[in-house]
């Protein structure tokens, strides 16, 4: 077990210090000369912002100073909780602005994953039960997965938002109210949540319920189902078994599937001007700040590297043989 | 008479029409009989050994029947067969290394099977029957990933002798072990016979050498058919019918007496059972084959005990 | 010993007949002829359909806002163009971002997979921890990074980095079937007629799995159409052209929902969800075709 993960750590510290790299070199070595071009165009609308940008890439890029030497600055106004600051919000420091968007993008995500999550293996476990449910979830499962997040986000927007007139299409609360401590401010971040969430939670529901449908077949199918069924045990008991087994992929499945569930985050934020990271993001692009991008970057790689870490802590306990250090899932 | 098999036919149902894996056989096993059941790939004996406890999804019960301790089996009814299952008839598979639920500890698996089938785990019992095979109590508290192979064929020995069967089917068990490992199961097994676990048992083998150690009798089939059975010792010193003598010349060692003859393999391939031809089936790899094959070989009973199903037997 | 060998093994038959065999349960899959069929008219759609209209996609028309009629099939947006002549435009940009995206992923998880699997060892330790490491990152985060710095962005440069980033799955894949005919007999003994790796990779292994790698690179044609429409959406699509992400961005931004454009927005998503949508049922009754197990029942 401590093997298991000694190793994911250090896949997940090499992931970090890739994406810090990353981070770093991209903007280094674009074509043409990105920095002056970029100084240039934000020096039109905000000169005191020019200014900022122009110190903070001659530090990063040190200019004077060799290369190891301009990586290791990156790395350490990195640690020192420095991410820039914003140019779109100037002179509001990148952290400050993420983190207020963070609580946000959390509260929709968390919710609607773990729900998909959930209801989908439910769904599929019981289409691979019932012939009929089985006809119904297959065909509405690959629509669902087929769909863009952002394309269901705005046909949900449009029908019971626009048309219907059910529910805010924009923003993560009336624009009337400040946020405050009140239950009326309480349900009105409800209502603003709601449709964002809906749609978040039913593009993601499909993937699932068909996964587990398939993998629920596989496990009916295996030795062991069909040993209890040879000595006479009731399906009640063989289909536990398999769901219990079938569920260990599904979890190693969440697992991948965070990178795409992330981007459709994004996207359906952007839909919904939903004050989250996408919405964060969409501004830093429009506005040219760059600061504000990669530190919304590092913060998602980040995020996903955390939740990747809980799902292994939650394989650990639910599947016993990682706990008998013995292998089990792939590192 | 523990088992009476008459005139069994099982089908199986694919998409170019149907298999016919087993197609017309008698046979009996009496009371604490062991009956080797022999033959190459695709002659029938596993449909016939899964036949006798639970059919999977594409067979097809066409005709015969099967007797235990004088009481008709419903093979072809999945739902009625339950009653016999386990209590009566039981399995130990050829896939005994993934057999067993990898997510539960193995005490805790066979409670929960006990369970469902209504039946209180006798602890003491358990720990006995470990005991009878060599594993220690703690396998109890392990999970099967942890176990080696061979201590995974033990505790689905005795998993699926714990009812005490009248039958037990043991289908290739051996296959998938090496030389002494099987030569300790089959011996395992001819324990579960003489100490009375289980009544009867058919031993299904494509390895007649191991077959002729533990069986009692022996029952040769080729392409769904019942070639021939008789006493293991007679199969192999004084085979009858000609694929049988093919079958033991095949063999490295059957005793000594067999050491110094070349071991030949049997030319050409069994026939298909989607439309098998009249008469023998044996008859296009027959060396002897000769007018009469043309027609079916009835089963004859040549000596006591002794049933062969050729014409120049 | 299972019930199947007894009709004749699959290996016993001339290549030929696998084939015929394979084309015929193809011709009788429901699931993959509606999948082929929607996938290939949508496809002649985007080929011919800039062609037989003519005219720029972008262009501004005198009738603002028009719904759809039979002058302009799918309406007009609020600058006057032309729906259905950006969205047939639109669908030729998502089958080019989906075969060369898709293409670069296969061709990369190929040469991982491939390699890793058969060579093994310290070279598999080293690839498969390169290939958590992409895996892990947030694909669609990369490319905002890379996207976002580049000035002028193209179709192709689009594709060539949805390709690098999105492969690590494919790979993880093919690894695991690589691995499982490495020991078998037939290359073993190539292994032991002396040809070289990349030998037994192109001629033994990759021959014997193609089926399955044929499947993978259709998930990766599905994908990358899917992570490219999210890129234009967020305003990081091609600089120049149209894509159908791109018409999705245009009516968000210009609050066509507000407005009730619905022609404006259902077309676009309508276009990718068919695309994928059919590439995914078409792989199901792919895997149907292609293998037994599952065709039997």
């Amino acid at each position: 077990m401590r093997r298991y993960f000694g190793r994911k750590l250090l896949v997940y510290g090499l992931t970090f210090f890739v994406a810090v790299t990353i981070n770093w070199m991209v903007p280094r070595f674009m074509p043409g000369d990105p920095v002056s071009s970029m100084v240039a165009r934000t020096g039109a609308s905000n000169p005191a912002a020019a200014e900022t940008m122009r110190v903070y890439y001659t530090g990063l890029f040190g200019l004077d100073q060799p290369i190891w030497q301009q990586y290791f600055n990156f790395w350490a106004t990195l640690f020192q909780g420095d991410f820039g600051i914003s140019i779109w919000a100037f002179p509001t420091p990148v952290s400050e602005i993420i983190l207020g968007a963070v609580p946000y993008t959390l509260a929709l995500m968390i919710p609607a994953i773990l729900l998909s999550w959930v209801v989908g293996n439910w769904f599929g476990a019981y289409a691979a039960r019932r012939k009929a449910l089985d006809n119904a979830v297959l065909p509405i499962g690959y629509i669902l997965t087929a769909m863009p997040y952002m394309w269901l986000a705005v046909l949900l927007a449009w029908g019971l938002g626009v048309v219907a007139g059910l529910f805010p299409v924009a923003g993560g609360y009336s624009f009337s109210t400040r946020p405050n401590w009140s239950w009326d401010f309480f349900l009105d971040l409800l209502h603003h949540w709601t449709l964002p969430f809906a749609s978040l939670f039913l593009a993601a529901l499909g993937g699932w319920a068909i996964g587990m449908r398939n993998m629920i077949i596989y496990e009916l199918e295996s030795d062991y189902s069909n040993y209890l069924s040879a000595l006479g045990a009731p399906q009640r008991l063989i289909r536990r078994y398999a769901f219990r087994n079938a569920v260990l992929p599904q979890i190693t499945g969440l697992a991948l599937q965070l990178g795409v569930l992330v981007a459709g985050a994004l996207v359906t934020e952007i839909v919904f001007s939903y004050p989250g990271l996408g919405s964060l993001i969409l501004k830093a692009i429009q506005n040219q700040d760059f600061f504000l991008l990669q530190g919304t970057f590092l913060f998602i790689v980040l995020g996903v590297l955390i939740a990747n870490f809980i799902i292994d802590i939650v394989y650990v306990v639910v599947d016993p043989r990682t706990r008998a250090g013995m292998a089990g899932a792939q590192a | 008479m523990s088992l009476r098999v008459s005139d069994l036919k099982v089908y199986y149902k694919t998409l170019k029409g149907q298999v016919k894996a087993l197609d017309g056989v008698s046979f009996e096993v009496g009371d604490r009989e062991i009956l080797g059941l022999a033959g190459e790939s695709g002659c029938g004996k596993t449909t016939l050994g899964k036949s006798l406890i639970r059919m999977d999804g594409r067979m097809r019960h066409i005709g015969g029947t099967v007797e235990l301790d004088g009481e008709e089996m419903p093979i072809g009814d999945d739902r009625r067969m339950n009653a016999f299952r386990f209590h009566e008839v039981s399995l130990i598979p050829q896939y005994s290394m993934s057999a067993l639920n990898p997510t539960r500890k193995i005490g805790k698996m066979v409670a929960e099977l006990l369970h469902s089938r209504g039946v209180a785990l006798d602890a003491g019992k358990l720990r006995g029957r470990l005991d009878a095979v060599g594993l220690p109590h703690e396998v109890l508290d392990r999970y099967p990933i942890e176990l080696s192979g061979g201590m995974k064929q033990r505790v689905v020995m005795v998993v699926s002798t714990l009812l005490d069967p009248s039958l037990l089917i043991a289908d290739e068990i051996t296959s998938a072990l090496d030389v002494s490992t099987q030569k300790a199961v089959a011996g395992a097994l001819a324990a579960f016979r003489d100490d009375g676990l289980v009544k009867s048992m058919i031993f299904v083998t494509h390895d007649l050498s191991l077959t002729y150690q533990i069986a009692d009798t022996i029952m040769v089939m080729y392409a769904g058919k019942l070639a021939e059975k008789a006493p293991a010792k007679e199969i192999v010193e004084a085979p009858r019918h000609p694929y049988t003598r093919l079958l033991i010349n095949s063999l490295p060692e059957v005793g000594v007496r067999y050491a110094d003859r070349k071991l030949t393999g049997i030319a050409g391939s069994p026939p298909s059972l989607l439309n098998p031809p009249k008469g023998c089936r044996f008859r296009d790899r027959c060396p002897l084959a000769f007018a009469q094959c043309e027609q079916e070989p009835p089963v004859v009973e040549v000596a006591p005990n002794h049933s062969v199903a050729c014409w120049k037997a | 010993m299972t019930a199947l060998q007894e009709v004749p093994a699959q290996d016993a038959q001339a290549p030929a007949v696998v084939r015929r065999e394979a084309l015929h349960f193809a011709l009788r899959n429901g699931k993959l002829v509606t999948g082929l069929a929607i996938v290939l008219f949508l496809l002649l759609l985007g080929l011919l359909g800039p062609v037989l209209i003519g005219g720029t996609p972008n262009a501004y028309g005198t009738r603002p806002m028009q719904p759809p009629s039979g002058e302009h099939w799918f309406g007009t947006t609020t600058f006057g163009q032309d729906v259905f002549t950006q969205f047939v435009h639109g669908l030729r940009t998502t089958f080019a971002v989906g075969a060369l995206g898709g293409g670069i992923a296969a061709v990369i998880g190929m040469l991982v997979g491939f390699v890793a699997g058969y060579r093994g060892g310290l070279i598999d330790e080293a690839l498969n921890m390169f290939t958590n490491i992409v895996l892990v990152i947030p694909t669609l985060a990369v490319l905002l990074i890379i996207n976002a710095y580049l000035g002028v962005r193209s179709v192709g440069a689009q594709a060539l980095f949805i390709g690098l980033t999105s492969w690590p799955w494919a790979a993880r894949a093919i690894r695991a079937q690589t691995f499982s005919l490495r020991t078998r007999d037939f290359v073993d003994l190539a292994r032991l007629s002396g040809a070289n790796t990349w030998k037994i990779i192109t001629r033994e292994i990759a021959p014997n799995m193609s089926s399955y790698l044929f499947m993978t690179f259709i998930l990766l044609f599905g994908g990358s159409i899917l992570i490219a429409s999210s890129l234009d959406f967020i305003g990081l699509g091609p600089t120049e052209g149209i894509s159908l992400g791109l018409m999705l961005q245009n009516a968000n931004q210009w609050s066509a929902m507000q407005l009730g454009l619905w022609w404006w927005f259902i077309p676009p998503g309508a276009g990718i969800t068919a695309v994928v949508g059919a590439l995914y049922v078409a792989n199901v009754g792919l895997d149907e075709v292609f293998n037994p197990k599952l065709r039997e029942t």
